[in-house]
């Protein structure tokens, strides 16, 4: 019930290791700080979601930030209202996000294709606006949902924890904070645990039917599928991946803002899928971190850096290249990331994960070359 | 209206359809007897894709129902129909292009086995030993059992003719439709595709097909029915309906042979 196949399990072993020592392998890149590792995982955990949805039904969601806000507002509502443990604000966080995802998915399911990307496109943005202004009771509007003292916590309040701390609660997992690395660790497990629910709903029938969804809608249904409740099916388990992700933002952060709704972080999560590879297991995690990599690291880099970079240059040169190349990092960050997504798309339609299999399948040309060179020369 | 015997399995009613102002099938009463395979032939446009259609809920009728072993299907949705035990292999072959070969014919039985919608995430599909199995059976049938593994959207036109047909098969349908399950084949895909419906004829299992081609008909039908200009114009045994003059006229142009 809770195996994997040999490949699976290999896959989800190697994983594993990458995520855990994230701290050690990320330090020569300079991100091997705990804020932006936990944000490394978090988005990962939104794409993966997210691809359960676009890449096996091939349904393209463009307002999945709204599951994730969602969650993140139920979560700091979770902290204010309940306890200031993690767990129970995660499983409200699932639960609030896998309803609202109930209602935007049975509406916009449907319609298909570019109709479908619009009306959750619409969704999203209209539950952007309201968090700003009708709902500002719920949400704080601009100034975000924040924690206070006198929040009532009333399960905190019933166990008589916490009860006088100086300053702001903090989350707490079982009684430990979840600052820094605690915090990372809790977010890495949690990535771990997402992406093997990934790969039981991959190699499920379950999955097998979303797939066939994506590839001839009109087969499926003449050989007795229901496609809506399929479709509806990944809609709320992609919207609760979204809202686990929200919850986690929350968790590290304990604040709760509308632009996490905005429908510019809906289309970084289909950019970090698609260049990634759509689809695949680890396409969304390896788009989610070079996106998420991008706006932080390279975006950080200044022109001094890049001076002392290229300080072995003689000093024409070295301004000169110096200049272009500035162009691309700091704030030009996105023209890099925009060039990149381009040559992706159009010369590695199935991502990065599609780029490492050819390159591995030329790897194995090559080595099996000079075998069959050495074999045929006796007969000759 | 005529009474359905026990023995028919599928019965078009008083069919009616027509497209705005054409009158694409009127007065069908089609009655389909169980474990016989019954074609439909007739000239381009009499109306013979559209009848299939009607029957298998693409199009709804204008008038008129179809009624499957007592169960009315106008107004089911197609999936509805597939689970009361209907099967359709299409003009155009409609397979799963981008999964496996193996995959493609899995699916089916699946939606056999569990019904038309079941959320099992915890199972895999590789653990399915007894559906696998009974996938690569059929798949060695139809000759395409090396291939299990490569993407159908990259079999050659006759091959996934026959893994469409072998993807209904899976189903163990009481009633298999067929659309020309020939056209477009060579002389030789189209002898073993014959082959293999001959085989499943011994099974018991209803069929009814749409066909040109009047070596594919006499070779398998037991019942033919003629329709031209959207109406039967003749029903009966294969030898009545060679005979038959005003089939001859309308369709055959004056010979069989």
């Amino acid at each position: 019930m809770f195996s994997l196949s040999r490949k699976d399990l290999v896959a989800l072993a190697v994983f594993s290791v990458v995520v855990l020592t994230m701290p050690i392998w990320l330090a020569p890149l300079g991100a091997s700080y705990p804020g932006l590792m936990q944000k490394f995982a978090i988005y990962a955990i939104f794409a993966i979601g997210f691809n359960i949805l676009f890449g096996l039904t091939g349904y393209l969601s463009f307002g999945h930030a709204a599951f994730l806000g969602v969650g993140s507002y139920t979560t700091v509502w979770a902290f204010k209202l309940l306890s200031m443990d993690v767990l129970p604000a995660m499983v409200f966080a699932v639960i609030v996000s896998g309803v609202f995802a109930l209602v935007i998915g049975y509406f916009s399911l449907r319609r298909t294709g570019i109709y479908f990307s619009i009306l959750t496109l619409a969704f999203a943005q209209m539950s952007y606006s309201l968090a700003y202004s009708v709902l500002t009771p719920i949400t704080n509007g601009e100034t975000g949902l924040l924690l206070a003292r006198n929040d009532p916590r009333y399960l905190d309040a019933i166990f008589g924890a916490q009860a006088d701390v100086a300053g702001l609660p903090q989350p707490t997992l079982i009684g430990n904070s979840v600052s820094g690395y605690t915090g990372f660790y809790l977010c890495a497990v949690i990535l771990i645990l997402a992406f093997y629910l990934s790969q039981k709903i991959f190699a499920s029938p379950f999955g097998m039917a979303l797939r066939g969804i994506k590839s001839n809608q009109t087969r499926m249904n003449y050989t007795g599928f229901n496609t809506r409740p399929y479709t509806l099916a990944a809609f709320v388990i992609s919207g609760m991946f979204a809202g686990l992700a929200g919850a986690l933002l929350s968790i590290t952060d304990p604040l709760a803002g509308a632009e996490r709704m905005k429908w510019t972080e809906s289309g970084n999560v289909v950019l970090m899928t698609i260049l990634g590879g759509v689809g695949t297991l680890f396409g969304p995690v390896i788009g989610a971190w070079l996106i998420k990599y991008f706006e932080n690291i390279f975006s950080a880099i200044n022109t001094n850096m890049l001076n002392n970079a290229f300080s072995f240059l003689p000093d024409g040169v070295q301004g000169f290249v110096v200049t272009v190349l500035s162009k691309f990092v700091g704030e030009g960050w996105q023209l890099t990331l925009g060039l990149m997504f381009v040559l992706i798309v159009v010369f590695l339609p199935g991502g990065l994960v599609e780029g490492f299999h050819r390159f591995m399948a030329r790897l194995r040309r090559r080595k099996e070359a000079p075998e069959r060179v050495s074999s045929t020369q006796p007969a000759e | 209206m005529s009474i359905t015997p026990p023995n028919i399995i599928l019965h078009a009613a008083d069919v009616h359809k027509n497209f705005g102002g054409l009158r694409a099938l009127s007065d069908i009463d089609l009655q389909v007897e169980e474990g016989k395979t019954h074609a439909i032939i007739g000239p381009n446009g009499a109306g013979k894709s559209t009848l299939l259609n009607v029957i298998i809920g693409r199009i709804p009728p204008s008038s008129g129902a179809v009624i499957f072993d007592g169960t009315v299907l106008t107004g089911k949705a197609p999936y509805e129909i597939n689970q009361l035990g209907i099967s359709r292999v299409f003009q155009t072959p409609e397979i799963f292009p981008d999964l496996p070969v193996l995959h493609n014919v899995m699916a089916p039985a699946f939606a056999r086995r569990d019904g038309a919608f079941r959320v099992n995430m915890l199972r895999s599909v590789g653990s399915e030993h007894e559906i696998r199995e009974e996938a690569e059976a059929i798949l060695d049938d139809i000759g395409l059992h090396g291939r299990r593994e490569h993407h159908a959207g990259s079999l050659s036109r006759g091959d996934k003719r026959r893994l469409e047909l072998a993807m209904c098969l899976i189903q163990r349908p009481r009633l298999l439709l067929l659309d020309e399950p020939t056209a477009g084949m060579s002389r030789h895909d189209t002898n073993t595709t014959i082959e293999l419906l001959r085989k499943i004829k011994s099974s018991g299992m209803t069929k009814v097909i749409i066909e040109h081609d009047m070596h594919v008909v006499f070779s398998l039908a037991d019942r033919i029915s003629v329709l031209a200009q959207g109406r039967i114009i003749a029903s009966g045994l294969p030898q009545e309906i060679k005979e038959d003059p005003r089939v001859q006229e309308a369709y055959l142009g004056g010979g069989v042979e």
